[in-house]
């Protein structure tokens, strides 16, 4: 039987990442959307075990949506809590290393390169991601978008996540309403770049 | 003197205003908006500006309170639903889409499926507007008459209709919308995306569509809508969608809409069929004159008079 998933914990307080993101949201983020991502991924999981001891084909086709979207969701968010950290333990600092050169190698500077994530995330339409990618076969930095709950590796196996900022109405509505421009402003305020420093020096040592 | 009054408080010059031509048919306008032709003015210089309107839910914004609260409708029309028609009007002004209907608009761009970029705003102002009417204070309940029955006949039972809805509007993972719809497309429209090309015509079918996609691109006549963006419903009910489909369904629905609606897509329907049948006895018309022309040029070969 293949593991289930669990809820991870959050590495700080719900309030911990105020006034950048207010802790109403947090908590209904981690403690109602994840959480139901990780329970109906482990029951599609279930009924995919089950479909496939009886080679029912029909049904596995089936719930690949399900699978999809719940497990993107839980693998997303899992990422997610990590880009985040709290003021106090480096949230906002910016990059230092060989990542903090390769922002600006590759996009000229830390400003440009956020100001390319904050247009992409504004001008995504619904619900979705907006990334810091590594490709790891080309050693190459980018920004890049995915919907719903695909994760960056649906839009090239070897993109890995360095940053995600998540864009669906949820993560900021209750503080933000409709100014998503606003959170997207405000979240580089609580960026923990050092999470993505060693996730990119991991891949690139 | 009025124009530089309106001038003075920002609103669109208005000299004059166009309505020629009436009811274009569309299943969302309500009775008293029958004959609005919205989107085309007259400015005062002669000039035809094509203008898309922020129109307001038929009743006041705390009208659906507690279900739907003032504040949701505050930030929901106030904002949202006026960025789409703002952010579109910017789109086309000075292009071909300038003095088209917005649902026109919204087929054009379209583009059977490789969406160009106005549709989003074009969609999303027409969805708004059908979501409100399909609301109204004191709402819910069973249809009754003959839509009842279609409902009985197409989905078993009104429960059956009721289940098929909410699980449509609670499984559109991501931003979206459920829709009741009246399909009768006897057409291929060509469509890969067409969620029911087979099922029979003249029926009533639950559809569910992502982001500002909408049914009038399948060519369905749309009976009733709720949006599951999560803006529509994140302040009253936060995550629980469930919950905000449930109140929908219980305490919001406007029935006299969508039997409104169902009126409007059977006669559309009729006359469309009547207008196919018609085309057809030309066709048959003219293809019987030219047989029977050749039959006459060939019987009268020595007589060379009557040929052209």
């Amino acid at each position: 039987m293949a593991e289930r998933l669990s809820l991870p914990e959050l590495p700080y307080d719900y309030g911990a990442l105020e006034p950048a993101i207010s802790g109403e949201i947090m908590l209904l983020h981690h403690q109602k959307h994840h959480k139901t991502y990780v329970t109906n991924f482990n029951n599609a999981l279930q009924q995919l075990e089950d479909a496939v001891s009886k080679s029912d084909a029909s049904a596995i086709v089936q719930l690949q949506s399900a699978l999809k979207f719940n497990g993107g969701g839980h693998i997303n968010h899992s990422i997610f809590w990590k880009n985040l950290a709290p003021v106090s333990q480096g949230g906002g600092e910016p990059p230092k290393g060989s990542l903090g050169n390769e922002i600006e190698k590759e996009f000229g500077s830390l400003e440009a390169l956020v100001h390319k994530m904050n247009s992409e995330g504004a001008a995504l339409q619904g619900s979705g991601w907006v990334w810091l990618a590594l490709d790891k076969e080309f050693k190459r930095l980018l920004v890049e978008t995915t919907f719903n709950q695909d994760p960056l590796v649906t839009k090239g196996s070897s993109l890995v996540p360095l940053l995600g900022i998540d864009v669906w109405e949820h993560a900021y509505y209750l503080q933000y309403k409709n100014a998503k421009a606003d959170y997207l402003a405000n979240i580089w305020k609580v960026m923990n770049w050092n999470y993505a420093s060693e996730v990119y020096e991991k891949e690139c040592p | 003197m009025a124009a530089s009054a309106a001038a003075a408080i920002g609103s669109p010059l208005k000299c004059g205003l166009i309505s020629s031509q009436g009811f274009s048919g569309s299943t969302r306008s309500f009775q008293w908006r029958k004959n609005e032709k919205r989107n085309v003015r007259k400015g005062c210089r002669g000039v035809i500006t094509a203008k898309i309107d922020l129109r307001p839910p038929p009743y006041s914004l705390d009208a659906l309170e507690p279900h739907m609260s003032r504040e949701t409708f505050e930030y929901h029309w106030g904002k949202h639903h006026r960025a789409y028609v703002d952010n579109l009007n910017k789109q086309i002004v000075g292009t071909e889409l300038d003095t088209k209907t917005l649902e026109d608009i919204i087929l054009l761009t379209y583009n059977k499926g490789d969406l160009l970029p106005p549709f989003n705003n074009a969609a999303q102002v027409w969805n708004h507007d059908f979501f409100w009417e399909s609301m109204k204070p004191g709402g819910g309940g069973k249809p009754s008459g003959e839509l009842l029955e279609l409902i009985n006949r197409d989905f078993g039972s009104f429960e059956g209709f009721v289940n098929e809805f909410k699980a449509a509007a609670a499984t559109q993972f991501g931003s979206g919308w459920a829709w009741l719809v009246y399909k009768a497309n006897r057409l291929d429209v060509g469509n890969a995306v067409n969620p029911r090309p087979s099922d029979e015509d003249k029926k009533l079918v639950v559809v569910k569509s992502p982001n500002a996609v909408n049914p009038l691109v399948w060519d369905y006549s749309p009976l009733l809508t709720i949006d599951v963006w999560e803006h529509a419903y994140y302040l009253d009910f936060q995550n629980r969608r469930p919950d905000y489909i449930s109140t929908f369904m219980e305490k919001l629905v406007s029935w006299d809409a969508v039997n409104f609606r169902l009126e409007a897509a059977k006669a559309r329907a009729a006359e469309r069929e009547e207008e196919e049948e018609r085309k057809k006895t030309e066709y048959e018309d003219n293809q019987a004159d030219l047989d029977a022309r050749e039959m006459y040029l060939e019987s009268s070969d020595a007589d060379d008079s009557e040929a052209d």
